[in-house]
C-alpha cells in the first residue's frame, strides 16, 4: 500500500477562507465595541487604532511574523526560523495539512491582528496615535510570535514539548492581549479624571453591534481552528456559542444581584468574557464543560473588572479584567473539563485524567502571562522615553478626535461632550468668498 | 402681564400643553432643559462602576398671560406636571413690562 500524496481538501478549504473571512470581521467590530465603550471626544481614534492595527501587522506579518511564528522550529521550541520571510517559499500549491499555506498563513494573522488591536483598550483615551503605530508592529513580532511559536509553532514548547492545550487561542491572544493591556496601562498612567469623572460609554447601541460582530466573527476564530469542515470544527462551534450564552447569563445574574439592574453593557460584556473563556478550550471540553466555562467567566470577569478601582491602574475597557482574566479561567478549565473524545487522548482531573493536565495548563498561563506583561513593559517604556507615548493634557482634554484626527464623530451642540468647531464654514468656502 | 416659567419632567409636557390649550392660552414656548433639585439626578452603572448624573433631563415651558389669569394657569401647570414623585419641578411667575407682536407690532395684552 502506498501513501496517498498530501492533497487540497476543497471542503476544508472553503471552510477555512469563510472562517479566515469571519475572523477578520472581528477587529472592525472590535472597534465598534471599544468605540461605542469610550467617549464622544475620542471614539474616532478608538476605531482608528483597531483599524491600523490591521495593516500594520499584516504588513509584519507578511515580512517575516509568519515565518517566526510558524517556520520551522530555530531554537529550543522558542521561536521559528526565517526561511519564509515575505513568504518566500510558498506558493498556491503548497499545503499546510489539507489547505493551503497562504490561506493557513492568512487565517493565522487575522488572530494577530485582533490580538494587538484588543490592547487598545487598555489605553482608550490617552495615547498618541504615533507611539501606537510604533508599538503594534515591535509588540507584534516581540511579543505575539515568539508566543504563537511556542503554542502553535512546529515543535514550540508548550503544545508540542510541555502538552498543554490551547485549541483557538487562548494564551497567544487571550492572555497576551491581557496581560500586555495591563502593562501598558501601567506606562502611561490613569486616564485624567480616573476615579473622580464619569467616563461612561457614549454610544451603547454601537457596544451591541460590536459585541454581535465579535461573537459572529468568534465562530470563525473557534470553528475555524480546526482547520477542517469536520466534527471538531462543528463542536468547538457549539462549544462557542453554548459559552457566549452562558457568560451573558452568568454576567447580568450577578449585575442583578449586585447593582440591581441587569444591562446592556453588562450582557455584551458578559457573551464576550463566555467567548474569551471558550477560545482556549472549545476544541477540548465537553457541551457541559463549554456551558460551565462560560458561566465562570461571566461571573468571575464581572467582579474582575471593577479591580481596577481597588488596585489603581485604569484600564480603560477592562482588557485585563475580560481577556486576561477570561482567558486565564478558559485556559485553566482545561485542566478539569478536557474529555478524551475532543482532545484525542489528554483527559482533565473531573474526567479521570489526573492533575498533571491542571499543572500543565497552569504553567503555560504562568509563563505567557509573564513573558507578555514583561516584554510589554519593556516595549512600552522603550517608546516613551523614545518619542512619548502619553498624548498631552490638553489632548486628552479635548479629545483625541479633533487634536490628533482633525475630525469629530457627531455634530453636537454646545452641550455635548465632543468639541465643537464654533464656525465650521468649510475653508474652501472661506477662501471664495474672499476671492470674491 | 406675568411670564410664568415651569420647569417640568419631559413625559408631562403633553399634558401642560392640553391643559393650557383648554384655558385658552394661544402660545407657548417650550425649551430642553437639564438641572436638579433636591432630587439630586440619578445613578447610572456601568459594568458594576456606578456614576452619579447629577443633571436630570427636564422640559422648560415659559407662557406670557394677562394678570388675572396668572394663579389659573399656574394652577393648570401644577394640575397637569403633577405625578406626586420626586422631581416633578417647579413653576414661577415674574412680572412682565411689555409684550410686542413681531409681526404686527402690537404691544401689550393684545400682543398675547
Amino acid at each position: 500500500m502506498t501513501l496517498a500524496a498530501p492533497h487540497i481538501d476543497t471542503g476544508d478549504t472553503a471552510w477555512l477562507l469563510a472562517a479566515t473571512a469571519l475572523v477578520l470581521l472581528m477587529t472592525p467590530g472590535l472597534a465598534l465595541f471599544y468605540g461605542g465603550m469610550v467617549r464622544t471626544k475620542s471614539v474616532l481614534n478608538m476605531l482608528m487604532m483597531s483599524f491600523v492595527s490591521i495593516a500594520l501587522v499584516t504588513v509584519v506579518w507578511l515580512a517575516c511574523g509568519y515565518s517566526l511564528a510558524f517556520g520551522d522550529d530555530a531554537f529550543a521550541g522558542l521561536i521559528g526560523g526565517l526561511r519564509h520571510s515575505g513568504m518566500a517559499g510558498l506558493g498556491p500549491d503548497s499545503l499546510h495539512g489539507t489547505v493551503p499555506t497562504l490561506l493557513f498563513a492568512t487565517f493565522q494573522l487575522t488572530f494577530a491582528i485582533i490580538t494587538a488591536a484588543l490592547i487598545s483598550g487598555a489605553i482608550a483615551d490617552r495615547a498618541k496615535f504615533g507611539a501606537w503605530l510604533v508599538f503594534v508592529p515591535v509588540w507584534a513580532l516581540l511579543v505575539y510570535v515568539p508566543v504563537t511559536h511556542w503554542v502553535w509553532g512546529p515543535g514550540g514548547w508548550i503544545v508540542d514539548r510541555l502538552g498543554a492545550l490551547d485549541f483557538a487561542g487562548g494564551l497567544p491572544v487571550e492572555i497576551t492581549s491581557g496581560a500586555s493591556g495591563l502593562a501598558l496601562c501601567l506606562v502611561l498612567g490613569p486616564r485624567l479624571g480616573f476615579k473622580k469623572d464619569a467616563m461612561r460609554p457614549h454610544n451603547l447601541p454601537m457596544v451591541m453591534l460590536g459585541a454581535g460582530l465579535l461573537w459572529f466573527g468568534w465562530f470563525g476564530f473557534n470553528a475555524g481552528s480546526a482547520l477542517g469542515a469536520n466534527g471538531l470544527a462543528a463542536a468547538a462551534f457549539l462549544n462557542t456559542l453554548a459559552a457566549g450564552c452562558t457568560g451573558l447569563l452568568g454576567w447580568l445574574f450577578v449585575e442583578q444581584k449586585r447593582d440591581g439592574h441587569p444591562t446592556t453593557l453588562g450582557a455584551a460584556s458578559g457573551a464576550v468574557a463566555g467567548l474569551v473563556a471558550i477560545t482556549p478550550s472549545c476544541g477540548t471540553v465537553s457541551l457541559l464543560g463549554a456551558l460551565v466555562v462560560g458561566l465562570a467567566a461571566g461571573v468571575v470577569c464581572s467582579y474582575a473588572v471593577s479591580w481596577k478601582f481597588k488596585l489603581n491602574y485604569d484600564d480603560s475597557l477592562d482588557v485585563v479584567g475580560v481577556h486576561l482574566v477570561g482567558g486565564i479561567i478558559g485556559t485553566l478549565l482545561i485542566g478539569l473539563f478536557a474529555v478524551k473524545e475532543m482532545t484525542g487522548g489528554a483527559e482533565g482531573l473531573l474526567y479521570g485524567g489526573g492533575i498533571a493536565q491542571l499543572g500543565k495548563q497552569l504553567l503555560a498561563v504562568v509563563v505567557v502571562a509573564l513573558y507578555a506583561f514583561a516584554v510589554t513593559y519593556g516595549i512600552g517604556k522603550l517608546i516613551d522615553k523614545a518619542m512619548g507615548f502619553r498624548a498631552s493634557e490638553e489632548q486628552e482634554h479635548t479629545g483625541l478626535d479633533l487634536t490628533v484626527h482633525a475630525e469629530t464623530a457627531y455634530d453636537h451642540g454646545v452641550l455635548g461632550h465632543g468639541a465643537p468647531v464654533a464656525h465650521s464654514v468649510p475653508a474652501t468656502t472661506q477662501k471664495v468668498t474672499t476671492q470674491a | 402681564m406675568k411670564l410664568i416659567t415651569a420647569i417640568v419632567k419631559p413625559f408631562r409636557l403633553d399634558a401642560v400643553k392640553t391643559a393650557l390649550q383648554e384655558l385658552g392660552v394661544h402660545g407657548l414656548t417650550v425649551t430642553e432643559a437639564s438641572g436638579y433639585g433636591r432630587q439630586r439626578g440619578h445613578t447610572e452603572v456601568y459594568r458594576g462602576a456606578e456614576y452619579r448624573v447629577d443633571l436630570v433631563p427636564k422640559v422648560r415651558i415659559e407662557v406670557v398671560v394677562e394678570d388675572a389669569d396668572a394663579d389659573a394657569v399656574i394652577d393648570a401647570i401644577v394640575k397637569a406636571a403633577q405625578t406626586g414623585k420626586i422631581g416633578d419641578g417647579k413653576v414661577w411667575a415674574l412680572p412682565v413690562e411689555t409684550v410686542v407682536r413681531v409681526r404686527t407690532g402690537e404691544r401689550g395684552p393684545d400682543a398675547l
